[in-house]
This record gives structure tokens, sequence and C-alpha cells, in this order.
């Protein structure tokens, strides 16, 4: 020991570190502060889903397309198809099990007639389309055969299935990735389309 | 011999992992073009095997996409343009390395920051501990020799 650690020892009043009224130093509290905020993003972030990727392309026109209806089917699907209406598109293929997954829903749904359900079906073989919606039932008012998945990602299409919905202004509202569920249904996407449909009626 | 043998497929097989994903059938005749294809397709992410490249990814989403980075080059893109393209569609996520601008601040300077503050911090706890000038008290020779004593004990 030296002697000005044993100053220190005699003089209790006197310590090392920073004087301020309260003792040490607030500047010590900045590292833990910038910790803490890291801290909480991260455990935001951890709680988030990084296969949900959000669609950059909600409030953008729908992109510009026109695509032969499915083999087997009469109307086809374009850009121009979509405005005038709030509408549903669905990106499904025959060799997605998810799309199987949501199909009931999306007959379902197309009966109820309260929005009009639209597929787009991608990188299918047009025979595998065509028996797919024979046997299973067809809910889509309008069919677009997506062959080589170019119009899929000019929607940003990045995975099977999607859906999307479209106002009446031909603008991508909403996205929803992977299949619907009733739940998704009754609390996202119906609430939503009956307040794009009441919207526009004003 | 053994180890020639050994030493030349080593070399194939690191060689055709750096190849990545890429099919010959997809490489674009002008090798510039090809370059300036396999850079870009470098730098974007496969959003189905998030962890990868789309150079890399076997993913039909990746191959789609490396043939469209190519199609926009050969229709005279630039760099920057067939990236921005790609982007328009699927965000800045799809950029391996993220862009700097006001909403990626945070994660740019962050650990900056948080370095800053602490460099600052112990910067100014060792500035104050030199900065000590009590002085210390003068004894006499015989005091000086009982301190030592009491001091030497402890």
């Amino acid at each position: 020991m030296n002697k000005e650690a044993a100053t220190d020892l005699l003089n209790p009043e006197s310590t090392e570190q920073p004087e301020t009224k309260n003792g040490i130093s607030r500047i010590y509290a900045l590292p833990l502060i910038g910790f803490a905020f890291i801290a909480v993003a991260f455990a935001i972030g951890l709680t988030l889903n990084p296969r949900d990727i959000p669609s950059v392309l909600i409030g953008e026109k729908v992109p510009e397309f026109n695509l032969p209806a499915v083999q087997g089917r009469t109307l086809g699907l374009s850009d121009t198809d979509l405005k005038g209406e709030v509408s549903l598109v669905n990106v499904f293929a025959s060799w997605c099990t998810a799309c199987r997954a949501e199909h009931p829903l999306l007959m379902n749904l197309a009966k109820q007639n309260i929005v009009p359900v639209h597929g787009l079906n991608y990188k299918d073989k047009p025979d595998d389309a065509q028996q797919w919606l024979d046997s299973l039932g067809d809910p889509y008012t309008r069919t677009g055969a997506d062959i080589d998945g170019r119009v899929a990602i000019d929607w940003g299409v990045y995975g099977v299935p999607e859906t999307f919905i479209v106002d009446k202004e031909g603008r991508i509202a909403y996205k929803q990735i992977g299949a619907i569920t009733q739940k998704i249904l009754d609390e996202k996407i119906l609430p939503f389309i009956r307040k794009l449909q009441d919207r526009s009626d004003q | 011999m053994k180890k020639i043998i050994i030493s030349v497929l080593s070399l194939f097989i690191l060689t055709s992992s750096i190849a990545g994903a890429v099919e010959p059938s997809e490489m674009l005749d002008d090798p510039v073009l090809e370059q300036r294809a396999r850079e870009i397709s470098k730098g974007l992410r496969c959003l189905v095997c998030q962890n990868q490249s789309i150079d890399e990814s076997n993913a039909g989403l990746a191959k789609d996409l490396r043939i469209l980075v190519r199609e926009r080059l050969t229709a005279g893109d630039s760099d920057q343009q067939a990236i921005d393209f790609i982007v328009a569609r699927y965000g800045d996520f799809v950029l391996l390395n993220p862009p700097f601008k006001l909403a990626t601040l945070a994660l740019w300077l962050g650990p900056f920051g948080i370095a800053g503050a602490a460099g600052l911090a112990y910067f100014n706890f060792i500035r104050r501990r030199s900065k000590d000038t009590r002085a210390v008290p003068v004894l006499s020779h015989e005091e000086e020799a009982r301190f030592e004593k009491i001091i030497d004990k402890i």
C-alpha cells in the first residue's frame, strides 16, 4: 500500500470516482442504456417470423400483366380485370400442399359471394393444374396461368400460397403469406375487405 | 502419387462449391455480363433459403431471379438498375448488405455508438484518476518510520 491509498483510507469523504451529489457519475449509465435499447430491440426481433416478409407493394397499383386462363377454364386474368371492385388474388399451385389445405376455405369463401376470388397459378403444368381444379373444385372467378412465374415475381411472390387483397382502384391493399385459416379470414381478411368495399361506395 | 490425386480432387471440390448453384445453361455468353451477374447475385438474398444468396441457393425462385438479373443486364441495365428492379418487388430485405438509410441508421451506427459511449466513460474515468491532486501530508522522518511499520502490517 502507498501513501496516497492510505490517505484515502484516512479521508473517508474522498473517493477515486468522479464525484456527483448522488455518487457515481451518470456517464457510466450510457453504455448500459444503449445496451438496454438493443436488448429490447432484439427481444422484439426474436418474436418476429423472418419468413413473413412484408410486401413493399402495399398501396401500389397491381403490376401490368395479361395471363391466359388455366387449361380447361375460359376466363383469363389481367391487371385490367382487377379494377372496379375489391377482389382477392390467390397464388396457388397443384404441387403445393399448403394450397390444398386452404382450398376448402377458398371454396367456402367463393360460395358466400362476398368478393371475387381470382387464382394466379404459379409455375404449374397445364395438365396438373386442370386436374387439380377439376378434382378438388374451382373457387376462382378468373384464373391466370403463370407458367414461368414471372408475373408472380412482379407481385413480389416468394412462395405459395400467398393471397392479395386488391382494392377498387386496382391497388394491392394487403398480402397474406402462407395458407389462409378461418381465424385469419375472420379476424383480418374479411374485415379488411368489408372496409375497402364500404370505403369505395362513399 | 496419392498426394497428387488428393490435392487435385480437393481442388475440384473446392472450386465447385465456389461456383455456386449457377447451371451452365443459365450462364451468359458475354463473360463481362456474366461476371456482373454473379457479383450482383451474391448480394441478393434467396428469400426461400434466407441465409444464402441467390447465387448459392438451389431454390427455384433463386434460379428464376438469377435468370432475371441476367436478362436485365443483357437488356442494358446498369448493376444498380438491375438491383433496384429486384428491390422494387421484394424490398430491402432481399439485399444481403443492408442499405445505409434512415431506417437502418440504428443498425449501422449502433455498435459504434455503444463503443463510443463506453470509450467516453472509460476515458472520463481515467482522466479523473490522474487529476487526483490531493496533497499527501508531509511526515517527519520519525513519523515516516512509524507509518511504514503500521502499513507493513496491513
